[in-house]
């Protein structure tokens, strides 16, 4: 067990790496066999990481990471095998392992070829993503950034829809792009850093010890080299015109992860590297305002090209962007709101929009259409699939007692703090989503269902009813009692916070002890809030 | 010195190029023993030979390494025997000897399988050995003539194919011509310094004013010389045309040991002898490595024939090279080291997927479309992922060795400041991944076009196993080749 325990981080990292081996011993005609075991690694995976929740919030070790393993790798650069994880990320491990399974769930019947290769290529992708979130070394971040490309070109580029090939290497050479300019970025961080023997260090530890040193100029170019990267992945207005593409030629299980998983790995690189590692850039007056407006950009523009949509999946894609431009807008809020905000936005978008993305791609599954006339009056023939629909709907635009609103609420107070004109822009983006998503339901789900071929449709199956009941069942607790997680994540915003500003909690608490922001009580601002009641 | 002649520390030092020698002319006389149906085994006498040299290298890595092998300078001061001599000779015996074995089985089926072949593979892997070890411009001249020439006749080597003549003669008429250039500049060099050794041309080269114009033509037409080789632009138009026309083992030959060689004599002669000169051939260096990569990277978009399409791809390489070479001039240890590394991992990278790619031809199939590899994932899956490592790595990706050499050439190149070189670098990086995807996508998505069976052979199969799995290795775990590009570079370091 307490080998279980040192080393749980790189047991969940590597689980999917080892279950692909066997994956191609099994014969290529054996469907069942290739499904049942591309599902059992994944579910091991996430068993495996479940005792992460019990461990991680009863464990309070001083340091600001926690579980970390560190090795050497290639001691000559100063890059080392070093894994580590805070509040942040700890939530979003939880929703990879989470969203990974359920997205192989999903694929059960999807999926008829090439199902070997496709479930290697999910557990290839869950390695990527794994590694993201736990890397505390900027170059093993970056290799799994990198690694993690590949299995999602194949995703969409293999089993996605007509247009798949354009989708495809219009993903991979978008992110690319932003991947090879933060590479120099790294490397800037790194040649500007040495250690006492006169070394270099890609610790992630170490450089943000260094982090106030860097002359202001040299931190704004390094900035810009990272936030390019981020901002393409997240995706950020301007960059986000690959995302429409990717989501809508990708299959369901490849939306699900692409929203759920790959775009917060944007919004977390900007948390854990951007910030606490070039704070003087990250709270410059200019930079802030270039990030801020370019989210807010993003908020309406992205509420408003959802409104115009005529294919499902291109309106939940272009929902994406709106939200995540409020992820974005929280961190550069630069206070403990905002950004406690924007991870429990973060995992909201993961299960709101990884439900949505399940839940347009079932109704694919029976009609091999997505275009929004098609359809009208689907509740009359699958009750239980509108029912789904329903909550996940309102979980995403933000109703009280369910996830978004949290979310949303939060960043809201965090962006007001800051500047009330943002939030006051920001808010129109939350009325602009209630109108597309209710639209949305509106036209697919009520009204008479007059299409023959929709009459004839079967409802839900069991286990296309569990793969989403996980996810509302989440939802339905970070709407009703969020207080766990804003625990989790008080120390590490907290950290970054006075790493940004040492006098953010006044010059009196020293440095080392983060300081305990008073733990909001969570239900009781549904009910003290009348405008966060009144926008919906 | 003059009575050194039969200073037996001379041969030693250059055994290893008297054993491979030895065995090529071995292979001349036993050819004639052979029946046809076993030609391979002058395949096997070169692979012996070959393998006797890669032998003394390893024996000499096991008892020098760490220790640097305080290096030798025989025959009268014009040939080192050094760490850098040996790190690059045994990359270029590998490439040779992994050339030989992808050759056999494609040799039967071309009919061309005669032992001269080989016995000019190993020549011109002589002539490639003495170019990373001369330090005398008649050595370094002599050994280029001498692989230049075996490389004109192997390019021809498919007398009755048309394209395979046209490509020999491209390849030797631009080819003397650019060694008349290299031979003109060393003239004046030897004007310079009043002696060919470049040491003392260094010296020579110091005391005069940097505005001198002889020093300057010299430089410049060895330059356009020494980049002619490498093949960069705007001295580049022979290498599409000969990589299509030479045998599909010859291509891979040629993209890959005297790009090294090539890369070790431009290292001696620049670093030794014109490093006074470093900052007027840096500047000529960067307008170079930048047209070379622009060249490379957009004309390989539009290739259909994949030996082409590999030489337009090995252009661009040399561009990112030269940007190392770029780095180096400002005397920054990594940008030596980032070129070491980076050729070592070509070398294995590139002759995989020719590895892959000479399994095309087959029966009557000439397999030098990029079409010719469509559906290889559903026919043949393990080479299909083969061959996505090695394309991978060639684009850069982590966590192959293609990553980890361009990682060095970027970080050599913030170190030093050429920020603008870095970032073109990296987004021509892109531009690389687009193209080299072009035949991810034949290989994955699209259909097979024919069901005869792929040329598969024992030598093949050990090359691709080889590669790949070095490829891999220096990608997941690089300290070692990091170690030993070290140790390579120290003959050049202050």
């Amino acid at each position: 067990m307490a080998f279980f325990h040192d080393h749980i981080l790189s047991i969940i990292l590597f689980i999917p790496l080892v279950g692909i081996i066997p994956l191609f011993l099994i014969p290529g005609e054996n469907k069942q066999a290739i499904r049942t075991w591309g599902n059992i690694v994944l579910f091991v995976d996430f068993l495996a990481s479940l005792p992460l929740v019990f461990w991680f919030t009863s464990e309070t070790p001083s340091q600001q990471f926690k579980f970390i393993e560190q090795h050497a790798w290639i001691p000559s650069i100063g890059a080392q095998f070093h894994l580590g994880i805070d509040g942040i990320s700890f939530l979003l491990i939880m929703l990879t392992t989470v969203l990974g399974f359920i997205a192989v769930l999903s694929s059960w019947t999807a999926i008829q070829e090439r199902v070997a290769e496709y479930y290697a290529m999910f557990m290839l992708l869950q390695v990527g993503m794994l590694g993201v979130f736990m890397s505390l070394d900027f170059f093993l971040f970056y290799v799994f950034w990198e690694v993690m490309l590949v299995p999602m070109y194949f995703i969409i580029g293999v089993w996605g829809g007509p247009r798949k090939l354009y989708a495809a290497i219009k993903f991979f050479l978008y992110t690319l792009t932003g991947s090879v300019l933060m590479l120099l970025g790294i490397l800037t961080l790194y040649l500007n850093y040495t250690l006492p023997d006169g070394s270099h260090t890609f610790d992630l530890t170490e450089l943000m010890k260094h982090a106030h040193s860097w002359p202001l100029q040299m931190q704004i170019w390094v900035f810009a080299a990272f936030a390019i990267g981020f901002a393409i992945k997240v995706p950020m207005f301007p960059f986000h015109t690959w995302l429409p593409d990717a989501h809508v030629e990708a299959p369901t299980a490849g939306s699900v992860i692409l929203a759920g998983v790959l775009l917060k790995m944007g919004t977390y690189g900007f948390i854990r590297f951007s910030l606490p590692l070039l704070p003087d850039a990250s709270s410059d007056a200019r930079v802030v305002k270039v990030m801020v407006w370019l989210s807010l950009i993003a908020i309406v523009y992205g509420a408003l090209v959802s409104l115009m949509q005529k294919d499902m999946k291109k309106l939940i894609a272009y929902s994406s962007v709106s939200h995540l431009g409020f992820c974005t807008l929280g961190i550069f809020a630069l206070n403990p709101h905002g950004l406690q905000g924007s991870v429990i936005q973060q995992i909201n978008h993961g299960i709101s929009t990884g439900a949505l993305f399940l839940i347009v791609g079932l109704i694919y599954e029976r009609r091999h259409t997505r275009e929004i006339k098609e359809f009208g009056g689907i509740s009359n023939v699958m009750p239980v699939y509108a029912t789904l629909f329903m909550i996940v709907m309102l979980s995403s635009i933000g109703l009280p007692l369910l996830n978004g609103f949290i979310g949303e609420f939060t960043i809201l107070q965090g962006a007001y703090e800051a500047n009330w004109r943002w939030a006051a822009i920001a808010v129109s983006g939350i009325v602009l989503g209630a109108a597309y998503m209710l639209w949305l339901y509106q036209r697919t789900m009520f009204g008479p269902c007059e299409n023959p071929k929709n009459q004839i449709l079967k409802d839900l199956s069991f286990r296309e009813i569990m793969t989403l009941v996980p996810l509302i069942l989440w939802a339905f607790w970070i709407g009703v009692y969020p207080k766990p997680f804003f625990d989790v994540l008080n120390k590490p915003v907290n950290a970054i916070v006075e790493q940004l500003n040492p006098n953010f909690f006044g010059a009196a608490q020293s440095s080392s002890v983060a300081p305990a922001l008073p733990a909001r009580p969570p239900i009781t601002i549904t009910l003290t809030n009348p405008a966060g009641g009144a926008t919906r | 010195m003059a009575s050194a002649f039969f200073n037996a520390l001379d041969y030693q030092a250059i055994k290893p190029e008297i054993l491979v020698t030895m065995f090529g002319l071995a292979v001349l006389l036993f050819d004639y023993l052979l029946d046809k149906r076993d030609k391979y085994l002058n395949a096997v006498l070169a692979l012996i030979g070959l393998g006797f040299a890669l032998l003394q290298f390893g024996i000499f890595w096991v008892k020098h390494f760490s220790t640097g092998g305080a290096a030798y300078l025989g025959f009268d001061g014009c040939f080192a025997f050094d760490s850098f001599a040996v790190v690059t000779k045994t990359i270029i015996l590998l490439a040779t000897a992994f050339v030989v074995l992808i050759s056999m089985k494609y040799l039967e089926i071309e009919e061309a399988n005669q032992g001269e072949y080989y016995a000019l593979l190993l020549f011109a892997a002589v002539g490639m050995m003495f170019m990373v070890s001369g330090v005398d411009l008649i050595v370094l001249f002599v050994a280029l003539e001498v692989m230049a020439l075996c490389e004109y006749v192997l390019a021809g080597f498919l007398r009755k194919d048309r394209r395979s003549n046209e490509a020999s003669v491209k390849f030797f008429l631009l080819g003397a011509f650019s060694s008349g250039l290299l031979l003109y500049g060393m003239s004046l060099l030897y004007g310079i310094g009043g002696s060919t050794k470049l040491n003392i041309i260094a010296e020579r080269l110091r005391d005069r004013p940097a505005t001198d114009p002889l020093s300057w033509i010299a430089l410049i037409t060895l330059l356009a010389g020494m980049y002619f080789k490498i093949a960069a632009v705007p001295f580049h138009q022979w290498t599409p045309d000969t990589y299509e026309g030479a045998p599909t083992s010859i291509t891979a030959f040629i993209s890959v040991a005297p790009k090294v060689a090539s890369f070790g004599f431009i290292i001696r002669i620049l670093f030794m002898g014109l490093g006074p000169l470093r900052v007027e051939w840096q500047a000529l260096t960067i307008g170079v490595a930048i047209a070379t990569m622009t060249l490379g990277n957009l004309a390989a978009i539009t290739q259909d024939n994949i030996k082409r399409f590999f030489g337009y791809s090995a252009i661009s390489h040399v561009g990112y090279l030269l940007l190392g070479l770029v780095a180096a001039a400002d005397g920054d240890a990594n940008g030596l080291r980032a070129i070491i590394i980076y050729l070592i991992v070509y070398a294995f990278m590139n002759l995989g997927a020719f590895g892959v790619i000479i399994m095309m031809r087959r029966k009557d199939i000439i397999g030098d479309e990029i079409d010719d590899l469509s559906g290889l994932m559903s026919r043949a899956p393990a080479l299909a992922l083969l061959m996505l490592v090695f394309l991978l790595s060639l684009a850069g990706i982590p966590p192959t060795a293609g990553f980890i050499a361009k990682y060095f050439i970027f970080l050599s190149l913030v170190e030093t400041g050429h920020y603008y070189l870095a970032v073109l670098g990296v987004v021509y990086a892109v531009v690389a991944l687009y193209y080299y995807f072009r035949i991810v996508v034949v290989m994955f998505m699209k259909k097979s076009l024919d069901e005869i069976p792929y040329a598969s052979s024992l030598g093949l199969r050990v090359v691709l196993g080889v590669t790949v799995t070095v490829t891999l290795l220096i990608g997941i775990y690089p300290q070692p080749i990091i170690d030993i590009a070290r140790e390579a570079i120290r003959p050049f370091s202050p």
